[in-house]
């Protein structure tokens, strides 16, 4: 093409410029495409926050709902297992919930915002499967004499406390996740959104 | 002159196919006032749909939480216009049966999310047929409904806005519809409660044409630019050619 | 030929990007394909307006693809009712249009993508016409290019069914039956083909198939073999001269240009021009009047409903117009097959151009008054024939003017311009042509 050995700047300077609007324009175009991948309003209205109604969840039980595809466990802790919790603080990996497993207002000794209620996402933080509940302290849950109560995980054999604390040296790295949730009543619980609304 | 003359002929030929063109055909239709811009207006119309025509027709690819963008928050939506649904997020679904309706009414009460679309034209655009349909409902007494309508003929739809409009007759001379019983409103009021529910249901049918309109003019702003930069960058190289 | 030269390999100048680069070469043949298709690909200096539209055609071809494969995610080919009432197919098409992100703005560059590939193609095979570029040695280009025409027609006709609306279904519909016109084996094909005994889940499920992936696949090695046919004898241009007759001292063309960076820069120009036309209807008028999103097939399919007025989307238009002309039965056989026959004949028929074509002179320039009379003429009437496809049968101009023995007078046209071309090229007058191309 050219003999010139020197390159032509001005011709040069017109290329780049030309061809940094022209990817300026190419990346906009980019932003419809791959927001088009983002959950659709249909799956976002399917992800939408499930009421849930415990005035019948006795002491000691435990109800599932389903909120975004995955199970939500409420169970209504009876005294003799919220004092289980305070034993286990040397035996479950992360005991003051350092990890931001939970939202702020759970953050404590009892991950909940009701001592006695705890709303917990009911799958492992090892590799998704849904743990049992394992709720007898002692021998008879099959689960070695110093159980003090709480959920197996029958995939990888991780193991959760009444609150959702993970045991240290389990194949789960962390606590249960507690979703987002606030109290309507005192018997009406909306999960998947805080007060302030998520 | 002979040319002028010449020229009028020439022009009169012109317009002559298109005044053809124009006479031929239907019903004419009136032109539905456009009230896009207006918020207030679309309110007004998603109210009247909602405790008009959701009772028969649905709208069920209109979420009601979309109604939040006609200046409505959710709690205004939850409470004014959510008669059957639970979740904000759900589509605007008629309450009734499609089998039981046409039993009721000779042919099932279609889908009205996409009507303002589908009843365009090339003479009219939908809402305008929108527009004039809603107006122009008549008695008929050999109609099972007791309602015939000069847009839609042997419609199976009932006059649903009768209490407001009042009660049409058509004078089988002029082929013109006459108020015979007024209703609560005067014609002046329905009219713009018409087309306020025809603006809704214009909205309805895209909801994304605003801002669809207001993005276009962005990326041509920015096409007029790229093309500046092209074209000398063309001419740069074209220098070279003899 | 083209493909003879023997391009060296890429020396490394010592740095890491050049030698990657050498490695590379070495494994594959990147610059001689840099080289050989590009930068020294020496192409006229005279092509103008009408030489836009090649790679215009593989912009949009690009668009649809990218578009398509984006809808594809979102879209579901089910012909069955959902809880509404409303076939998936259709609602899938509005959840693309509401509920999906961006998804409106994807829907409409793909529906105005698909009217787009037809003007720029019509355009394209127009420039053609205009400058002979089927005449020899281009024969096969522009076979290929017509290959590439039934393709574009097939792809843009079962996409049409994937919506699901009224305009959807009736039109297949009618397309599918035609096929049932054949003679012994009419109605067993048609069963075939849809799989069912009308047009149904069936249908829209392989049509479905075929739009995303058979006959795509089919267009992108046309269009490979169509540009390398191309390249291999090198560019017509709006003379008609062969460039390669008269070459420098290197064996370079004296009117030949390098295609980059000169027509690169250039089409970089056509391209945003093009964008510019493609966004105005694409953000402001995607119904394109009714002709590019039909209104009725805004109402989902109804097999029990037929609308008043069936017609093919647009671009369809001329070569429907053929197929109703037929009106009469031949040889004992249903005029509906020779409707489908002059509508199919009406294509093919490009195919012998190259053939029919017996002017010394390849371009419109040097050509005599015959051909550029008969040629207007042949332009008017395809606009015509298209504008009747869109009307009922019974349209009459001004109501008065009936509208099909024009349609037969204007197709027999259709047909005679191509058949007695062999006559009328060789007696026309004709203008020397030049010895170097000119710029008009």
């Amino acid at each position: 093409m050219s003999k010139e050995s020197k390159v032509d700047c001005g011709r040069r300077r017109l290329v780049v410029a030309t061809a940094a609007v022209g990817g300026a324009g190419a990346v906009a175009a980019l932003v419809p495409f791959l927001s088009s991948m983002l959950p659709s309003e249909r799956a976002k209205a399917a992800g939408a926050p499930v009421e849930v109604d415990i005035g019948n969840l006795e002491p000691g039980q435990m109800m599932t709902v389903e909120w975004r595809g995955k199970p939500v466990w409420i169970i209504n802790r009876t005294k003799d297992m919220l004092d289980t919790l305070p034993k286990l603080a040397d035996a479950v990996a992360d005991p003051k919930s350092e990890k931001q497993m939970q939202p702020e207002y759970c953050k404590n000794d009892t991950r909940s915002i009701k001592p006695n209620i705890m709303v917990a996402v009911g799958i492992c933080t090892h590799l998704g499967c849904s743990p049992s509940s394992k709720f007898k302290a002692g021998a008879d849950e099959g689960m070695g004499g110093d159980w003090l109560g709480g959920f197996l995980c029958p995939c990888h054999g991780s193991t959760f406390d009444f609150a959702g604390r993970v045991y240290k040296s389990k194949p789960a790295p962390d606590n249960l996740v507690v979703p987002p949730h606030t109290y309507l009543t005192d018997t009406r619980i909306l999960i998947g959104e805080d007060k302030k609304g998520a | 002159m002979k040319a002028n003359n010449m020229k009028k002929f020439l022009l009169a030929l012109l317009f002559a196919p298109i005044a053809a063109l124009a006479n031929s055909g239907a019903v004419h239709l009136d032109k539905a006032p456009d009230v896009q811009g207006d918020q207030a207006a679309l309110q007004s119309g998603a109210k009247t749909f909602v405790n008009y025509c959701l009772n028969c027709h649905g709208a069920s690819y209109v979420r009601y939480n979309r109604l939040t963008e006609l200046g409505l928050t959710q709690q205004q939506v939850k409470e004014n216009l959510m008669f059957t649904a639970e979740k904000i997020g759900e589509p605007m679904r008629v309450a009734a049966r499609p089998a039981e309706q046409k039993q009721w009414f000779g042919a099932t009460p279609p889908d009205l999310s996409l009507i303002a679309r589908s009843r365009a034209s090339e003479e009219a655009s939908g809402a305008d047929w929108l527009y004039t349909y809603l107006r122009s409902f008549y008695r008929d007494e050999k109609r099972p409904t007791g309602w015939n309508n000069t847009v839609f003929e042997n419609v199976g739809m009932p006059h649903v806005l009768w209490e407001l409009q009042g009660q049409q007759t058509l004078n089988h001379e002029s082929h013109k519809l006459e108020l015979a019983v007024p209703g609560k409103l005067t014609p002046a009021e329905y009219d713009k409660q018409v087309a306020d529910l025809v603006g809704f249901l214009v909205w309805a049918a895209e909801p994304d044409a605003g801002f669809r309109k207001k993005l276009g003019f962005g990326v041509l702003a920015f096409l007029v630019v790229l093309f500046g930069f092209a074209y000398k960058l063309k001419k740069e190289y074209w220098k070279d050619i003899k | 030929m083209a493909s003879d030269t023997q391009y060296e390999k890429y020396k490394s100048d010592g740095s890491l990007q050049g030698n990657a680069l050498e490695w590379f070469d070495a494994r594959f043949p990147a610059t001689s394909m840099w080289r050989g298709h590009l930068s020294e690909y020496y192409a006229p200096k005279n092509f103008n307006f009408w030489y836009f539209f090649g790679s215009l055609a593989m912009l949009v071809l690009v668009i649809q693809i990218v578009t398509g494969i984006f809808l594809v995610m979102h879209y579901k080919p089910d012909a069955s009712l959902n809880a509404s009432g409303i076939p998936v197919a259709f609602a899938s098409v509005e959840y693309i249009m509401r509920d999906v992100s961006w998804g409106w703005l994807i829907r409409y560059m793909h529906s105005t993508g698909a009217s787009a590939f037809f003007i720029v193609v019509y355009m394209h095979m127009f420039r053609g016409m205009l400058y002979g570029s089927y005449r020899q040695p281009r024969e096969l280009i522009w076979v290929f290019g017509t290959l590439i025409f039934l393709c574009l027609m097939a792809e843009a006709f079962m996409g049409y069914l994937l919506p699901w609306g009224q305009m959807s279904f009736w039109g297949a519909q009618v397309i599918v039956n035609l096929f049932s016109a054949i003679p012994l084996i009419g109605d067993p094909l048609s069963l075939w083909i849809r799989g069912d005994f009308v047009v149904g889940d069936a249908t829209l499920n392989r049509f479905f198939s075929f739009h995303v992936i058979a006959v795509p696949l089919v267009l992108l090695g046309l269009v490979a073999a169509h540009i390398l046919a191309l390249h291999e004898v090198g560019s017509n241009n709006p003379d008609g001269v062969e460039i390669k007759k008269k070459k420098d001292a290197n064996g370079i063309p004296l009117d030949g240009i390098p295609f980059h960076p000169y027509y690169s820069v250039k089409d970089i120009v056509g391209v945003v021009v093009f964008l510019m036309v493609f966004s105005i209807i694409l953000f402001f008028a995607p119904e394109g009047g009714g002709y590019f999103l039909e209104y009725n097939n805004f109402i989902p399919a109804d097999p029990l409903k037929t609308p008043p007025h069936i017609a093919p989307v647009w671009y369809f238009t001329p070569y429907y117009s053929l197929l109703r002309a037929m009106v009469w039965p031949i040889l004992g056989i249903d005029a509906k097959f020779w409707g489908v026959v002059a509508m199919g004949a009406g294509v093919v028929i490009l195919a012998f151009l190259p053939w029919l074509d017996r002017s010394p002179v390849k371009s419109i320039r040097y050509r005599g008054p015959i051909y550029k009379t008969l040629l207007t003429i042949w332009v008017i009437s395809f606009f015509i024939l298209g504008f009747l496809g869109t009307k009922p049968p019974a349209y009459a101009f001004f109501d008065v003017i009936p509208g099909a023995p024009i349609a037969q007078i204007l197709s027999a046209y259709y047909f005679l311009f191509f058949l007695t071309m062999p006559w009328w090229s060789k007696i026309d007058k004709y203008k020397p042509e030049p010895e170097r191309v000119t710029f008009k």
